[in-house]
């Protein structure tokens, strides 16, 4: 859907990055003077112990927090330069969030749910149906279009959450702890399925995880201790 | 439009608090409702008052009667172009709880001074032709199931008859309607002449005046030249517009609009405080939802929006429900069987109610929605 992002250089850029939260009179320096780059068509995944500032990287790299200094950069195009509203449209556009606890609508059928980032695009109501159809057909769940998350196990729900992720056919899709609230049959079917999408669709993925078996299935890992890319795992 | 849905199913999240909080906004509407008909219906002859009309009853009070013979004297006064009369008859059909009013006039006169009241041709000929005849008007006609020809016994405990019969009888010749919603159709009118020579007291007494002036600019001049006419005579006379009568009997009752106005703020300043609550509750336990939302689609503008509309649409649902409700009740009519002949909402305190529900759903959403739109995605996913 969307046009892909045209670059010589690498899709994502994270360029000198340090992010600092303060809580009360303290400091608190969660990532460090940190370089990362990702070219289309990566699976990264990105290791490390709780509290090395994997999730917050992803939240830079996804344009939801903004970094203290540095820069981030996808497809050649600086984050830092954009407004709030400017960077939720270009998130709706280019970014595909894959949540460790699904987050989606309780209310909403997994049709709607994979409907709701369609909303505020030009698409008619026929044209989004289409769309919701092909991501929900991609991830295995056409059966499943009518059902609402209560009834659907844990890996289902996180396919619809996939699908939700990629109905947009954004630039990258990124994905935090996907398999972490999974037990290892569904985590596998999930795994294989972000697989293909970057083996047969060449989505680009960066994926958040801490389970040595997923990141077995990325083409890269890259390890995060306290706020910094360990040295040998360096792209 | 292709935002109702999630609407709609974020206000079926909690349906126990949705239906209780709708349930307290449409009471608190049909409350509305019903105090606009009551005070309608107590200040309803100020709207209805022609302008160009002055009221002329006796100085110290209404119960005392005018002599007929004042009506040649203020028709010659200058700016007064008619003058009728009327007298409170005060009598009971059947039962004292059938109220409603009954006055002897002048059919001619009384017609050309009344265009409100709308009566066929060859009915304005009968009535005229029958000396026992009455007119009565639609509502009370149809509240009796009387129709043209029937003969009506009403019994007077202020005007005996000479000839000693209890009760006086009047020939139904004509039902009038009312030109529009607030005329009131629920008086009988029968003739002068026939009243006046069958009572026991003395003759050629009325018991008011209604003057129509030539032109409505100059009705208090001419008030005050009635006024004047009949000063240091043995019955001395107040002209007033017929609104200010209107309105100084409503004022008898108290300040009508203070009181609905106070009861209405009491119940409204609740309403909004419960509402303003479950909203403020719904936004916090859909923190990292709203966050999700915010990360996947929408600006914070949208998602203030996505509130208020929440907010708009149980508003207004509520509202409109309870309008809906207090209009279905007052349009059964007078619930006081005759106390309270223009009992009914006014389209314009409808409107005004949906306006309110509008303004209630924005004022309920505004601190929610600032809530939501102040919220960081970063950290409302860290809430997971």
């Amino acid at each position: 859907m969307n046009e892909p992002t045209k670059t010589n250089g690498p899709l994502v850029n994270v360029d000198g990055v340090e992010k600092v939260f303060r809580r009360g009179s303290e400091d608190i320096h969660v990532l460090r003077d940190l370089h990362l780059k990702v070219p289309a068509g990566e699976f990264l995944a990105l290791m490390g112990p709780s509290g090395s500032g994997k999730s917050t990287l992803l939240n830079l790299i996804g344009g939801l927090d903004r970094p203290t200094r540095g820069s981030v950069s996808i497809g050649g195009e600086r984050l830092d330069g954009l407004s709030d509203r400017l960077l939720a449209g270009w998130r709706a556009r280019h970014i595909g969030f894959v949540f460790q606890l699904y987050n989606l609508m309780p209310t909403l059928n997994a049709e709607r749910n994979v409907e709701l980032p369609l909303l505020l695009t030009h698409l008619t109501k026929a044209e989004r149906r289409k769309h919701v159809a092909a991501a929900l057909e991609m991830v295995g769940l056409s059966h499943r279009a009518k059902h609402f998350p209560r009834t659907m196990s844990g890996g289902e729900q996180q396919r619809v959450g996939i699908a939700r992720g990629i109905v947009t056919d954004p630039t990258l899709l990124l994905c935090d702890e996907p398999t972490g609230d999974l037990d290892r049959k569904a985590g596998d079917g999930i795994l294989d399925l972000l697989q293909a999408l970057n083996r047969e669709h060449g989505k680009t993925i960066i994926m958040v995880t801490h389970d040595p078996h997923a990141s077995a299935r990325a083409l890269r890992t890259v390890h995060l201790d306290k706020g910094q890319l360990s040295a040998e795992a360096v792209a | 439009m292709k935002f109702f849905p999630l609407i709609w199913c974020n206000l079926k999240r909690k349906k126990l608090r949705t239906f209780l909080t709708l349930l307290s906004i449409l009471v608190a509407f049909v409350l509305f409702g019903l105090l606009s008909a009551i005070k309608e219906a107590m200040t309803g002859g100020i709207s209805m008052a022609g302008a160009d009309r002055l009221v002329v009853q006796h100085k110290v009070s209404l119960i005392l009667l005018l002599p007929e013979s004042y009506k040649a004297r203020m028709e010659q006064l200058p700016g007064v172009d008619l003058a009728v009369f009327q007298t409170w008859f005060g009598g009971i059909y059947q039962d004292p709880k059938n109220f409603f009013m009954q006055n002897p006039v002048v059919p001619d006169q009384f017609l050309n001074m009344h265009p409100e009241f709308l009566l066929p041709a060859e009915q304005v000929k009968a009535w005229k032709e029958t000396r026992t005849g009455a007119i009565v008007g639609r509502k009370t006609a149809n509240k009796f199931h009387w129709k043209i020809g029937d003969k009506v016994p009403i019994k007077s405990p202020i005007w005996g008859r000479k000839d000693g019969a209890a009760a006086w009888e009047f020939d139904i010749v004509g039902i009038f309607d009312g030109k529009d919603k607030v005329t009131d159709t629920t008086s009988l009118y029968f003739r002068y002449d026939y009243f006046d020579e069958a009572h026991r007291g003395d003759r050629g007494q009325v018991g008011w005046y209604t003057v129509r002036v030539k032109d409505p600019k100059t009705s208090a001049d001419v008030a005050k030249l009635i006024d004047k006419e009949f000063e240091n005579s043995l019955a001395e006379v107040k002209a007033e517009p017929e609104a200010a009568m209107a309105q100084s009997w409503a004022n008898q009752l108290g300040d009508i609009a203070l009181i609905t106005t106070s009861i209405l703020g009491a119940v409204f300043f609740t309403i909004l405080l419960v509402t303003g609550n479950t909203m403020s509750q719904e936004v916090r336990e859909r923190t990292v939802e709203l966050g999700v939302l915010k990360a996947i689609v929408f600006t914070n503008t949208q998602v203030v929006v996505l509130v208020l509309a929440e907010s708009c649409v149980l508003a207004v649902l509520g509202g409109g429900l309870g309008l809906g409700l207090s209009w279905l009740i007052t349009s059964g009519g007078d619930p006081t069987g005759g106390m309270l002949p223009m009992f009914y909402i006014p389209t314009r305190d409808l409107l005004i109610g949906l306006g309110l529900s509008v303004a209630l759903g924005l004022a309920t959403g505004f601190f929610p929605a600032l809530q939501a739109m102040r919220l960081q995605v970063a950290v409302a996913l860290r809430r997971m």
